[in-house]
């Protein structure tokens, strides 16, 4: 059971962004504003995990604003508003704890406790399969479970928009299709604004409602897209 | 060699009979040295995490001197709080020579720099993702210190056991400023000391044995500490 309106929304105004000199992210504008699974599409170095690096709020644009809304409000960037969102990085960042503690991380940090955590920390591992791993230091998992752990870990704080940064760049096929079908799976749920990054065309196909491509630094919706629109 | 053995004998007798001098010398040894390691890890701990997550300048400088007293000399630390505990100096008012807090003070600057230096190490050698991975799952920056600093724990417990071990060998700091008093300031390293100088070796015998053996638990605790946390990294 949910326990959020989920009626968050997020607006990419004209960022800039550039590393070294050089323009990474140029004039970049973008509203997410449906639920939905939005696939971003480029290739390596094109920017695309800058790009949700900066929609997650862990770096800031050199011009430009990110805006969250809620209904018509435009909300303050603070700590309220990061805790409606995440990010799964490329490399998870697995704490030195077991399978069920690294997932319970998230609600700790929000006061959650008990009963409500145990059930909440269960139903997500049950969800991406690592049930039996449970009690299990995290860090003997492999690559594979890595990622859907991080996926666990992310979703059982229910965001309101989830970021997922090439969640299967680094995983064998088998784990690949694991993890596209969990994201299928919160796909059905169909309240969160889920956005996934991928150079894997056939990959973007299978999962994405809205498919965008990010090209000479900016986001354009591709035809998919676009007849979606 | 035969005093030796019979030594041996009269130390194992004094240790089975739970001989009440002894007994004081190492509680009050225990009591010395717990309290300065906790004064020492309450400090080095914030000046590891203070000198690991904050840039300032002179941060090399600090961590260079860190470095340097982890191997300062017992007996130059002694001399220093000596001068500045006598009646004469600057802290004589106090009236803290030949006192345990003399002694305490004097095995919490032996083991703060130790502490501090090795939780530095730990702390630093923490994955910067798990910073950023406890970002995205919303902590607050200090919840980050305290992820990353739990992250870092087994490297920190290995520092503050190399501390216990440091001030628990320890003899010439508290030698100058305890004065080894008879059941006041005497702990086991200023009594194996005396009583070998007097020629009475079944106490320093029965005392040496007991410190060789917490020195074992130490170390055998810093190993299992270690591989604990040698966990798939």
């Amino acid at each position: 059971m949910s326990r959020r309106a989920f009626n968050l929304r997020l607006t990419v105004f004209n960022i800039c962004k550039n590393y070294n000199r050089e323009p990474v992210l140029g004039d970049c504008s973008f509203s997410f504003d449906k639920s939905g699974t939005y696939v971003l599409m480029g290739p390596n170095g094109s920017g695309k995990s800058t790009f949700l690096r900066i929609c997650a709020l862990l770096e800031e644009p050199d011009e430009g604003e990110i805006i969250y809304f809620s209904g018509a409000d435009a909300l303050k960037k603070d700590i309220e508003l990061r805790r409606r969102t995440t990010l799964l990085l490329p490399r998870v960042g697995v704490f030195n704890a077991t399978v069920f503690k690294n997932v319970a991380y998230g609600l700790r940090l929000r006061g959650i406790k008990g009963t409500e955590i145990e059930e909440r920390v269960d139903e997500a591992l049950e969800f991406v399969g690592l049930i039996h791993k449970r009690n299990q230091n995290a860090r003997l998992l492999s690559s594979g479970e890595t990622q859907r752990l991080g996926i666990a870990r992310s979703m059982v704080i229910e965001p309101e928009i989830f970021f997922l940064d090439e969640p299967t760049a680094s995983v064998d096929q088998k784990n690949t299709g694991i993890i596209e079908d969990i994201i299928l799976k919160m796909k059905e749920r169909g309240k969160s604004i889920v956005v996934i990054t991928t150079h894997d065309i056939a990959q973007a196909n299978r999962l994405a409602d809205w498919l965008l491509l990010l090209k000479d630094g900016k986001v354009i919706p591709s035809q998919r897209c676009a007849e979606a629109n | 060699m035969d005093s030796i053995t019979e030594g041996f004998i009269r130390a194992l007798f004094l240790i089975w009979s739970r001989d009440r001098e002894l007994l004081d010398i190492i509680f009050l040894s225990l009591k010395v040295s717990g309290t300065a390691l906790l004064i020492a890890t309450a400090a080095g701990l914030l000046t590891g995490a203070l000198v690991g997550f904050k840039r300032f300048p002179g941060k090399d400088f600090i961590l260079g001197l860190l470095n340097t007293f982890m191997g300062l000399p017992p007996v130059v630390v002694g001399l220093f709080l000596y001068l500045l505990l006598s009646r004469s100096g600057p802290l004589g008012f106090m009236g803290l020579l030949y006192t345990p807090s003399a002694m305490v003070t004097a095995q919490s600057i032996l083991a703060f720099p130790i502490v501090a230096s090795l939780c530095h190490s730990a702390i630093v050698s923490v994955d910067p993702i798990i910073g950023q991975a406890s970002r995205t799952l919303g902590a607050t920056p200090f919840q980050i210190t305290l992820t990353v600093i739990n992250e870092a724990r087994y490297g920190i417990m290995s520092g503050i056991t190399a501390a216990f071990g440091r001030v628990m060998a320890e003899v010439g700091a508290i030698l100058i400023v305890g004065g080894n008093i008879a059941g006041y300031t005497r702990v086991m390293t200023t009594t194996i000391a005396l009583e070998t100088d007097k020629g009475n070796f079944e106490l320093a015998l029965a005392l040496g044995m007991i410190l060789l053996t917490i020195s074992l638990i130490i170390n055998m605790a810093l190993y299992l500490i270690q591989k604990k946390g040698m966990v798939a990294r």
